[in-house]
């Protein structure tokens, strides 16, 4: 990363919304400003400094995408409240649900548990990332419909993107297997005799289709 | 402690490339806090629990991932996901004990973002202290945990000294067993532990898990060839098939010849604030018949002058049944 693109965000127009996006920014400088000055003094030449480009760009769902990330941010975070995909949902925000569950690089993650910054080189692929883009349903988002998969359907997009997972690594399951890749998320509704069977139908679609 | 569900409290945020990029990273600030996988940071952070000033996330050191060979054994980067431990061919075919114990990690998404280093120094899961009472541990005068109406279902039976939380590591008993050593360096050089003396209990430091210390980074665990291809055994005792911690678990690689112990090596965790290396039971399982005797003996032994809490006390039996099976050979 060059110095060039180590930068703040500051505000330059003078609207109501740019005067908070300057309190915001302002907010991070005066956080920052201790660690800046120590670091200065003492090693001029480090070669880490804090992250602090605010303007990531960030991949997901394939499209590159840019976005202002405060360091302590969750992916979950970020995919939510600053790019609208709020398909991805947080239940626990502890790591424990799976509501948030993502896949980073195609391998299952918990969103709430990740720092956006983390993953700003990898590429996150969200519930909304599924469908193709004629519209056509994923194997798995058509299996859950044809078995009704889920009561409320709160936690059935992490279960979605854990079934995503399961057929991409696993393509023939037993159910066991099935239920061992599921067993990051949970369902309050208890329903997961048929989320079973809508991923045992999801592994069929997608052998169908390769 | 409530669930709170707004933004963390702010911190720096360091992403270095390398150990050298990490660790002065480390030297130069205070409160400083190191960040693998964040599975059991986020916690502390979300909660406010643990507010540090600087947050060093190692994602991008790409030195402190993976496994190659070394020497006879096996050196595995601390930074290495416990699904890519799980998944190893080297892990599997020579040292399946820590395969085995890897894989019942908590759930596949925590297998693929958790980290064996992280895995190995997660703070323990005593819920007083995790819930923010000022205890011993968290620099308090008091164990919640200890006293006669405490909830102390989970705590341990034995190593207790005023704390008695347990450690929740499941690789840790896997690599003691495996003789493994913890590659430790700070800006002043490198030091080696065995995995035993990696652990810390409330008697040395009640604050700490393990040896480190702000500006250390466990970089490496080396297995040595010791064991490579023994007889295995890891059995983890938990409420639910998924997600949990042990009750109580057992590792043990030992090398037969003829039905009869050569060599062993055993290790329970889940039981103390520390994994728990059973040198008194390696000794007398040495040249005896690996058989249900033998199994009862090691048992009683490896549980004697247990101490359970209150409501604790179906830990001893337990832990005497599963290194019982460890050593007459059980199919896990």
């Amino acid at each position: 990363m060059s110095d060039a693109e180590i930068t703040t965000e500051t505000p330059t127009g003078h609207s109501r919304r740019t005067f908070i996006k300057g309190v915001i920014a302002t907010g991070a400088v005066v956080s920052s400003s201790s660690h800046l000055f120590r670091a200065r003094s003492l090693s001029a030449s480090a070669a880490v400094r804090a992250s602090m480009p605010r303007m990531i760009s960030l991949n997901v769902n394939g499209v590159s995408r840019s976005v202002d990330v405060m360091p302590q941010e969750t992916l979950a975070m970020t995919l939510r409240y600053k790019l609208g995909l709020t398909g991805t949902k947080l239940g626990c925000d502890r790591a424990e649900c799976g509501a948030c569950t993502v896949l980073i690089d195609g391998v299952s993650h918990y969103a709430c548990s990740l720092l956006t910054n983390a993953v700003r080189d990898r590429s996150v692929t969200s519930v909304e990332g599924l469908e193709g883009a004629d519209g056509t349903l994923h194997p798995v988002q058509q299996a859950v419909i044809d078995e009704g998969g889920f009561q409320c359907a709160f936690c059935a997009p992490g279960f979605i993107m854990s079934m995503v997972a399961l057929t991409n690594e696993n393509p023939e399951p037993t159910r066991e297997e099935a239920a061992e890749a599921l067993s990051g998320n949970l369902c309050r509704c208890g329903d997961y005799d048929k989320i079973l069977n809508s991923a045992m139908r999801a592994a069929e679609y997608a052998r169908r289709m390769v | 402690m409530a669930v709170i569900r707004d933004m963390m409290p702010a911190f720096e945020l360091f992403q270095p490339t390398s150990v050298d990029e990490a660790l002065d990273v480390l030297e130069r600030h205070d409160n400083t806090w190191v960040l693998a996988g964040g599975l059991d940071s986020m916690d502390w952070f979300k909660d406010r629990i643990k507010r540090p000033d600087v947050v060093v996330e190692l994602g991008s050191v790409s030195e402190l991932a993976g496994i190659r060979a070394s020497g006879d054994g096996l050196e595995i980067g601390a930074m290495t996901s416990l699904r890519d431990v799980v998944a190893s061919d080297d892990v599997r075919s020579r040292f399946g004990l820590l395969a085995d114990a890897a894989a019942q990690v908590a759930t596949p998404q925590i297998r693929n973002q958790g980290t064996l280093g992280g895995n190995l120094i997660q703070d323990t899961r005593c819920w007083y202290y995790r819930g923010g009472w000022p205890c011993y541990r968290a620099g308090g005068n008091i164990c919640y945990a200890g006293t006669p109406r405490s909830m102390n279902r989970e705590h341990a039976v034995t190593g207790q000294s005023r704390c008695v939380a347990v450690n929740g590591a499941d690789t840790a008993g896997a690599l003691v067993a495996l003789g493994a050593q913890m590659m430790v360096r700070n800006a002043g050089g490198e030091r080696v532990y065995e995995a035993e003396d990696f652990f810390v209990g409330p008697e040395i430091d009640i604050e700490r898990m393990t040896v480190l210390e702000p500006g250390d980074l466990l970089t490496h665990v080396r297995i040595p060839g010791d064991w490579a291809g023994a007889r295995f055994y890891w059995e983890k005792v938990r409420d639910r098939k998924s997600w949990d911690w042990a009750l109580a678990s057992v590792a043990a690689a030992i090398v037969e010849s003829n039905g009869t112990i050569e060599r062993a090596r055993i290790a329970i965790n889940g039981v103390a604030p520390t994994p728990v290396r059973l040198t008194d039971v390696e000794d007398l399982v040495q040249g005896m018949p690996a058989n249900d005797d033998t199994g009862m003996a090691a048992g009683e032994l490896a549980t004697r002058g247990f101490k359970p809490l209150r409501h604790n006390d179906y830990k001893v039996p337990l832990a005497r049944n599963l290194v019982r099976r460890a050593v007459r050979g059980d199919m896990a």
